[in-house]
């Protein structure tokens, strides 16, 4: 693994790919929920069937952040130190921004899975 | 009791339980010092004293945050006092924890299972029926500033008759209400009865609620819309289902009596604005003031219905209501004006 995802990537990009990841989610959903709705596309496909397709990204989301976070945890050097990691170093950036990433990871995954929740319960399109 | 009260001392009524269940405050004068959460839990417009199955869905939801807020609440002063009263102090990896597991997986757990009660509760408390299947009765309603025009659809959706600020329901039957707007963002809260829902100018928003409990509730209007927006309330009538049929009979056939009344009424230019059925008088622009007498209020919950009351609006309606479309006829002689309100207060 440690090879296979190069540590070029561990970059200030790292840093933005779980919360992009959330925000296309939170786009993805309620854009194709609300297109549904309002162009009355119920006779051509089921909500059921959208209720489905929108679980599968939810899941690729999930798994991405998953991706993103496990970068993270690597770049933190798994944990072998703790914060605030606030030395004037190479390292202490580099851990410092590994934490930060997997805490915005984390709280990527928790937004991905609220947003998510609706998709359980909505029965139907109103109107 | 309260209404008399109200009609002496002349000022706008402002608070819901005024209008409706007479009483309801006065027995709960003594809690209100005890313990004041507690008063306002019943009464004509409160959400916690439900009369249907969606405001039972929001007291519901409300009284479960608030028993997870208040046990949270008491976990967080307790975490308080334990760390003010303690002497040694914690690792910080045991600090660590706490701050992992309660301030973090806890809060994070506790959302989780709030957000997904709320959304499952979702439709108990907005239930959706299709157009087609329903026949039910409809009834539209549209948020004038700053008032209501309540109209009774037909079978046809052709309006059978208009009426302001007062809508009558029969106990039991669900009714479709059509919301509407001519220009401004209005919001349409029966608290008793259901959740609110906005009224947008060109759109017509529909809002199902059902009484099981018959009654006088308040309802408002619940977004900001002008300067009367806290001015602007209606009266709804829970009826039994024979009262409610004989009513509607009546109000069918309801006409204005009293020539002299009348006569001014219509001398002085009201009918431009105002229709009383069977008369003359069939202006659109304002509030139809068929069977006025029989109404809870003056200026769509402003004053209670005293012929006083009438008169003092229509001198000065701007007194009453800032902002309030009607111009003022404080130039009418003071009899005619007393003779027109004592007429509008007669009419059944």
């Amino acid at each position: 693994m440690k090879s296979f995802i190069p540590r070029e990537v561990e970059t200030l990009w790292t840093l933005f790919t779980a919360p992009t990841v959330w925000a296309l989610h939170f786009v993805v959903c309620y854009a194709a929920v609300a297109i549904f709705c309002a162009k009355g596309l119920a006779e051509e496909i089921t909500f059921g069937t959208l209720r489905f397709a929108l679980g599968v990204f939810t899941l690729l989301a999930l798994a991405m952040i998953v991706l993103s976070a496990y970068l993270a945890w690597r770049q933190w050097g798994f944990g072998s130190g703790d914060p605030p990691h606030d030395a004037a170093t190479r390292e202490d950036r580099k851990y410092f921004q590994g934490f930060a990433t997997l805490l915005l990871s984390g709280l990527s995954f928790v937004a991905v899975v609220y947003a998510a929740i609706p998709l359980i319960f909505i029965a139907e399109c109103q109107r | 009791m309260n209404d008399d009260r109200l009609a002496a001392s002349g000022r706008p009524i402002r608070s819901g339980p005024s209008l409706g269940r007479h009483g309801v405050c006065r027995r709960h004068h003594l809690l209100l010092f005890v313990f004041p959460p507690l008063a306002s839990c019943s009464g004509a417009q409160s959400a916690l004293d439900p009369a249907g199955p969606e405001a039972a869905g929001v007291a519901t939801l409300f009284y479960t945050m608030l028993i997870g807020g208040i046990v949270i609440w008491c976990g967080v002063v307790g975490l308080l006092f334990y760390a003010a009263r303690k002497r040694r102090a914690h690792s910080t990896k045991s600090a660590g924890q706490l701050v992992l597991w309660g301030g973090a997986v806890f809060p994070t757990v506790v959302l989780a299972a709030l957000l997904t009660y709320a959304v499952w509760l979702m439709p108990v408390m907005r239930p959706w029926f299709q157009d087609d299947a329903s026949g039910m009765r409809r009834i539209e309603v549209t948020g004038e500033q700053f008032w209501w025009r309540v109209r009774y659809l037909g079978e046809d959706s052709g309006p059978v008759f208009e009426t302001a600020n007062e809508v009558r329901i029969p106990v039991g039957e669900r009714v479709v209400f059509l919301l509407k707007s001519p220009d401004v963002i209005h919001s349409f809260w029966i608290p008793v009865l259901g959740g609110k829902m906005d009224m947008i100018p060109g759109r017509e928003n529909r809002l199902t609620l059902v009484a099981e409990k018959p009654g006088t509730y308040r309802g408002v209007c619940a977004e900001f819309c002008g300067p009367s927006h806290a001015l602007m309330a209606f009266t709804v009538h829970a009826m039994e289902p024979r009262a409610y049929e004989a009513w509607l009979s009546a109000r069918k056939n309801s006409s204005g009596a009293d020539a002299e009344g009348l006569a001014l009424f219509l001398r002085h230019g009201c009918a431009a604005c105002h229709a009383i059925s069977g008369t003359e008088a069939r202006g659109t622009i304002g509030p139809d003031l068929t069977a006025f007498g029989e109404r809870g209020s003056v200026g769509a919950g402003s004053l209670a219905n005293t012929a006083e009351h009438i008169a003092r609006f229509i001198r000065y309606p701007d007194g009453v209501k800032p902002e309030v479309r009607m111009p003022h006829f404080s130039m009418l002689p003071d009899a005619d004006v007393e003779r027109i309100a004592a007429y509008l207060k007669g009419l059944r």
